[in-house]
């Protein structure tokens, strides 16, 4: 890690002498983490600030923030794949409405136990994003397009299922749900956890395995990254199957969260996801940007969310207004990063 | 030999992949609905399948010809969608305070806030994307993001519902025994084409979608050009948001215009403009716009269940993207070509200039 921030600055000081502090910290690639960790922190102060008496300072306020958001976490992972490699995928909510209806399906309707219908829907998820990775690499077709497809194909197959919701009460699922893992502050559900090991593999893959490097590499130039010899094709097919896998695990945890299924379910997710992620900092161009940022953009968008919850006189809609606002703040950062950097 | 250079010659041109598939699902109507081309006078108005394929599917006609533009410069535009909502909004919230809902100066006030709210929106995309140098895709997602809830903020929450007679006439109207709404989007298409192919305007979007930087040193103002053209495409919007809310009478800021933005791009992509930027055609957009349209009709009409709906939709967008990709048929229409170019080695030389064009 320290070689790939270490090396653009060592040119500079060989040419004109050692930069200044605050340029330096401004042509640092893990910038925008450090600006989104710091506005997590300082809208938690805030808000432990205002809302004190109402128990805004409780552990548990704080570990609700992943059993709130723990799909998110995990689609905003997939998507963060993707956006690396210098591609995008749209289809994300509507494969996890679509897992969400599978899995009811199968367990309500057809019977299935709960250990079968998992491996089935995390494959039919990841096969669907193989599906696009192999149509997007092979046929050169943009992948907003295909995604597009995507996601028209999987939300007709929700209502190809069933035009209504359904509520799952098997109990081998609310038995699942219910579970909390105590931490001594406070308890985490399932989903939490599985969230977390989830951020905590793709940190691994990212960073400490040439897979990650590829992503990377491909995302930064794909022209040069195949003049190098990385298999291009393999590659970015293995990052759609893969956000593919994330949206139908997000779907699986959406479902445990929700416990039920519905054609409806996480429309426009997508947006929430890749919203996620360039609030942690990733360029959207690709070839830039951490996962962890990732957890943090998360994070924020969930406590914006349970500060509107404990204002009390807000309404939902002013969540959409403060993402909007906060994704604007970061991309005008990025910006004045990324022109810093060329010059 | 000369029918097949001719046949060569029309299934290159660029309308005609679009222009058949229109033409195949029109067809496909009727052996399920006999009288499908039938139109006939009910009250002074024209009443048919085709008149109401124009007349529903004239906002996405609207929505998508300002997309072109702004694909042709090698942009997107995400936020038409809520721009529709805005402008709605906006547009109902205002007739709605009036005491006199019919008064036409406080509708024509209504619309013209409507429309400047929507042009603010395309300044402020163009702004972002010219000035600022961020990506299209994510510049115009923070509208598409913040717009919504912007439009619920206007309309409080709820649904509102005017009865205004004068507003009514532009998306439900009729005149000339036509819906208004097809003047509209006929006055907006002539106007387009009109300055985009009798001007150099035209010219200078493709200049610059081709190449922005070079553009900008043989000295035409790309940054101007580019801002213009996000302007435009808002303004469609805008008016293919007052034509929504008229239509029902009603704004709602969360289901106004959803996933209209999909549909534009959808539907500039199978009229043949490439999405990379430096080309388009803004009759194969409003063919492909037809297209949508047709094919949600034709779902209805022949009886397959309203819930596939989507999963045709994803069909078709499959089908078309992957006819028009040159990679795809080279690997399937390719392996026949190969077979039949030993006997007809007169047409090799000709294989060249075409292949430097796709490229």
């Amino acid at each position: 890690m320290s070689t790939t921030t270490q090396s653009p600055t060592t040119p500079d000081k060989v040419e004109g002498g050692t930069p200044s502090k605050a340029a330096r910290l401004l042509s640092d690639r893990r910038l925008p983490v450090l600006v989104t960790a710091a506005l997590f922190l300082a809208m938690y102060i805030a808000g432990l600030s205002r809302y004190q008496n109402y128990g805004f300072g409780d552990s548990q306020v704080f570990l609700n923030l992943f059993i709130d958001n723990g799909y998110l976490l995990v689609a905003a992972v997939g998507a963060t794949f993707v956006i690396l490699s210098g591609g995008i995928d749209l289809s994300v909510g509507s494969v996890i409405g679509f897992t969400t209806m599978l899995t009811a399906w199968l367990v309500q309707d057809v019977g299935l136990p709960l250990l079968v219908v998992i491996p089935i829907s995390l494959g039919v998820g990841a096969f669907g994003g193989f599906l696009m990775g192999y149509v997007i690499h092979n046929f050169e077709i943009q992948p907003f397009i295909v995604t597009l497809a995507g996601l028209f194909l999987f939300r007709g197959l929700c209502l190809v299922i069933s035009k209504e919701s359904i509520a799952i009460n098997d109990s081998a699922v609310s038995s699942l749900a219910e579970t909390r893992v105590s931490l001594g502050l406070g308890d985490l559900s399932i989903g939490a956890l599985v969230a977390l090991v989830v951020l905590a593999a793709a940190f691994y893959i990212l960073h400490y395995t040439r897979f990650g490097r590829r992503i990377y590499a491909i995302g930064g130039n794909e022209q040069s990254a195949l003049l190098m010899g990385l298999p291009l094709g393999g590659t970015k097919i293995a990052v759609y199957t893969m956000s593919g896998f994330c949206s139908a695990l997000a779907g699986l945890l959406f479902m445990l969260y929700i416990q039920s299924g519905d054609p409806l379910h996480a429309v426009g997710m997508e947006l929430d996801a890749i919203a996620a992620v360039v609030i942690g900092g990733t360029l959207l161009t690709g070839g830039s940007g951490y996962v962890l940022g990732t957890l943090f953009g998360v994070l924020v968008l969930g406590l914006i969310k349970s500060i509107i919850q404990f204002e009390g006189t807000l309404s939902s809609w002013w969540t959409k207004i403060a993402t909007g606002v906060l994704l604007c703040a970061f991309i005008l950062i990025q910006r004045v990063m990324t022109t810093r950097k060329k010059a | 030999m000369t029918t097949t250079t001719r046949w060569r010659a029309l299934t290159r041109h660029n309308l005609f992949w679009p222009v058949a598939v229109l033409v195949a699902l029109l067809l496909v109507n009727i052996p399920f609905t006999p009288d499908f081309f039938a139109i006939h006078m009910t009250d002074g108005h024209l009443y048919g399948s085709l008149v109401s394929i124009v007349l529903f599917g004239s906002p996405l006609i609207l929505v998508a010809v300002g997309m072109t533009l702004v694909i042709a410069t090698g942009g997107i535009d995400l936020s038409v969608g809520a721009v529709v909502a805005i402008t709605g909004a906006l547009t109902c919230s205002y007739i709605s305070d009036q005491k006199d809902q019919d008064a036409l100066a406080g509708v024509l006030l209504a619309m013209g806030l409507g429309l400047l709210a929507a042009v603010v929106c395309g300044l402020w995309n163009g702004f972002l994307v010219a000035r600022m140098g961020i990506q299209p895709i994510i510049a115009t997602l923070i509208i598409m993001v913040a717009g919504r809830g912007v439009a619920q903020l206007i309309t409080d929450g709820q649904i509102i519902t005017i009865n205004s007679e004068p507003y009514k006439l532009i998306g439900g109207g009729y005149w000339l025994t036509l819906p208004f709404s097809i003047f509209v989007v006929a006055a907006v298409v002539a106007v387009t084409v009109a300055l985009t192919r009798r001007t150099a305007l035209g010219l200078l979007v493709e200049s610059v979608g081709g190449n922005a930087e070079a553009s900008r040193l043989v000295g035409i103002r790309s940054m101007r050009i580019k801002i213009m053209v996000y302007v435009f495409c808002a303004l469609c919007a805008g008016i293919a948001g007052l034509m929504i809310s008229s239509n029902t009478s009603a704004a709602d800021g969360n289901n106004a215009g959803l996933w209209i933005e999909l549909d534009a791009i959808l539907a500039v992509v199978i009229g043949g403009t490439s999405l990379l930027g430096g080309r388009f055609s803004i009759g194969g957009t409003v063919v492909g716009a037809l297209v949508i349209q047709t094919l949600t009709t034709t779902i209805y009409t022949i009886g397959v269940p309203t819930q596939t709906n989507l999963v045709f939709k994803a069909a078709v967008v499959i089908v078309v993207c992957l006819l028009q990709s040159p990679k795809f048929r080279a690997k399937v229409f390719g392996a026949r070509a190969k077979t039949t170019a030993p006997a007809t080695p007169a047409a090799a030389p000709a294989e060249p200039a075409p292949k430097m064009e796709v490229s």
